[in-house]
């Protein structure tokens, strides 16, 4: 199912929640909904959902004006960030309550089956008589989404799906749910503040600010042309370094960075950890080592410029330097964008 | 494993030997003389006579009627003030909506206003010369000196017992199992039977409980407005009263051991439902013994 957003405004009192998105999610295509706390994709999610209104603007299931379709007949799934399962009833109950209270009436037959075959495809057989406060989290995530998929949704919301899950069991889910979500071919949206889950998960990252929509695209398109400082931060591990352009050209000690578009004047240069280089001589920005950070997948000097400035930037692993060290840093690639 | 004291370890913040049996014995003999010897008083003293006198006492017309009265209030004022408990926690923690602080405010007015205050009240709103008496009267509908007076009174008063109860609980339990429910769904209305209502039901018959207590117990309020008339209008605890002041003492304490039976069933039960986990999940708590089998 198809999902269209016109120009959807929300008030919180006077607060702008969301303030005029416009967004369209392909038939089947699992979309993330990627901002900081605040952006609005939670509200935009509860919208599609129905479980808020739009003050103006509208949602189109399909060809269905769905704006004003309250939750209970909209027909679609939602899985809530504290999973939301009902503590009285057993897993097995919890799955089969969407069935229980549907004007569809099905056989109790009907419905144990149905509940064995969502128990299976989550992976969950044997817990069926176990209490949510009996399961761990990730299991608790699973029966949520065996709950919501039960209902035959036309389609699949998530709101921070793995949020409350330590990183482990984040990462198995979030490859579980990819798996789930190609197998059954169900338009997905989630929301999410984690940009590695995103890009993990993602067909398309939407990602917001302030309400609105920064930018859109595949996984690649976000990482590789961010169009802005905001999105360029807020994907990854960023450097700030001060520049001037000067006919679309920005010169760094030691590097020359082309900056097509951009307007002379002050500019930053936001550059990657793995787009910077170190050397102990030679060119580059003149730096002193402040710490050596090892990780598991490489290692990771912190330098201060002459002018204060801290910059993060990996180096292979078999670089060494110690704190107080001198030395310097190259921009082998880098973004330009005005100085705000 | 357990750690025990010795004398080397220095006791915790307040735990000095010393002040430990003070503070505990003092507790336990203030409690004694002040609570468990009249409540002995009132059992020792109604069959002072022997157990016939008390069974005459019991059966007496009057106190027949007592009684009759006090259970009777009891079981219109706790179902409508358990209803309007409900509504309340309701409306107040799952809506948002212009008022809000000032209908909790109202809520707790009960509990701060004197019980006296409210049926003078009554007297002022029902009474021949209060608003509405004339037009009751010319509709010969009896409000005051009658049972639907002492009903209103008494439900004033435990107005905020249900609802106090419940809006701690349906606060922190949120919204998200209503939402999960109506998305999957269900109606408004089979979302409260099956997923409200078990979620806060040890709670709710704990509200019940103390309301249902005070409801029985009530004596301020109801003296205004019912009218103590012996035999008709004439509750429980207003009997006890009433015995004591014609110098029947040992009808007094009968009548007098049976409100506080029915104050010990309520104990007993309050105490059951704690162990319950009034005020938590009950279900899961109870089954987690039965995990592996």
């Amino acid at each position: 199912m198809k999902i269209v957003l016109e120009n959807v405004v929300k008030e919180f009192n006077t607060f702008r929640a969301v303030r005029g998105v416009s967004l369209e999610i392909g038939s089947g295509e699992l979309v993330a909904l990627l901002g900081p706390s605040g952006s609005g994709k939670t509200t935009i999610l509860r919208m599609v959902a129905g479980l808020e209104f739009a003050d103006q603007g509208a949602i189109y299931f399909g060809d269905e004006d769905a704006t004003n379709i309250p939750v209970r007949e909209r027909g679609v799934g939602f899985v809530f960030q504290h999973y939301a399962l009902f503590p009285h009833m057993t897993v097995g109950e919890n799955i089969a309550f969407g069935m229980k209270v549907s004007k569809k009436a099905r056989s109790k037959q009907e419905i144990t089956d149905r509940v064995n075959d969502l128990l299976r495809l989550v992976k969950l057989e044997g817990l069926n008589d176990r209490f949510p406060s009996q399961i761990s989290g990730g299991q608790k995530q699973r029966v949520a989404l065996a709950r919501a998929l039960a209902v035959d949704p036309k389609v699949l919301l998530l709101d921070e799906p793995f949020g409350a899950l330590d990183a482990n069991v984040r990462h198995d889910l979030r490859r579980w749910l990819r798996e789930i979500h190609d197998e059954l071919g169900i338009t997905t949206l989630f929301v999410t503040h984690d940009q590695e889950e995103a890009l993990d998960l993602a067909d398309r990252v939407v990602i917001l600010d302030q309400g609105a929509i920064v930018q859109e695209g595949t996984p690649e398109q976000v990482c590789r042309e961010p169009n802005s400082a905001f999105v360029m931060k807020f994907l990854g591990d960023t450097n700030r370094i001060a520049a001037t352009a000067v006919n679309g050209v920005v010169d760094l000690p030691g590097a020359r960075l082309t900056a097509p578009g951009v307007v002379d004047g002050p500019v930053d240069i936001l550059a990657r950890p793995g787009d910077l280089s170190w050397s102990a001589t030679g060119e580059g920005i003149p730096v002193s080592v402040i710490r050596v950070i090892d990780r598991p997948e490489g290692r990771r000097f912190l330098v201060r410029t002459e002018n204060g400035e801290t910059l993060e930037l990996d180096v292979p692993v078999s670089t060494r330097a110690a704190s107080g060290d001198r030395g310097f840093v190259q921009v082998l690639q880098g973004n330009a964008y005005p100085r705000s | 494993m357990m750690v025990h004291h010795s004398a080397s370890t220095p006791p915790r913040v307040g735990d000095r030997p010393g002040i430990r049996r003070a503070l505990i014995g003092f507790v336990l003999i203030f409690g004694t003389l002040l609570v468990l010897a009249p409540l002995l008083v009132i059992f020792s003293q109604a069959f002072s006579l022997g157990l016939g006198h008390f069974a005459e006492t019991i059966s007496h017309p009057d106190t027949r009627h007592a009684i009759y009265l006090t259970v009777a209030t009891a079981l219109l004022a706790v179902p409508i003030n358990t209803a309007f408990g409900i509504a309340a926690a309701w409306a107040i923690t799952k809506f948002d909506f212009w008022g809000k602080r000032f209908l909790l405010i109202v809520i707790e007015i009960p509990f701060s206003v004197s019980p006296i205050v409210a049926g003078v009240a009554y007297l002022f709103v029902y009474g021949l010369q209060g608003l509405f008496g004339p037009a009751l009267q010319a509709a010969d509908v009896k409000v005051l000196f009658a049972l639907p007076g002492i009903v209103l009174a008494s439900m004033f008063v435990t107005a905020p017992f249900v609802a106090r109860e419940l809006i701690p609980l349906m606060q922190a339990q949120g919204r998200e199992l209503e939402e999960a429910a109506t998305s999957l769904g269900a109606s408004g209305w089979r979302t409260f039977l099956t997923v409200t209502l078990p979620n806060i039901r040890w709670a709710l018959l704990y509200g019940v409980v103390l309301c249902n207590a005070r409801v029985m117990g009530e004596f301020g309020a109801v003296s205004v407005v019912s009218g103590k008339i012996r035999g008709q209008t004439n509750t429980l605890p207003l009997h006890v009263e009433l015995l004591y002041h014609d110098y029947n003492t040992v009808g007094a304490f009968a009548a007098a051991s049976i409100l506080t039976v029915l104050a010990l069933f309520t104990i007993i039960a309050k105490v059951l439902l704690e162990r319950q986990g009034a005020g938590r999940a009950g279900r899961p708590a109870l089954a987690a013994n039965k995990v592996g089998t």
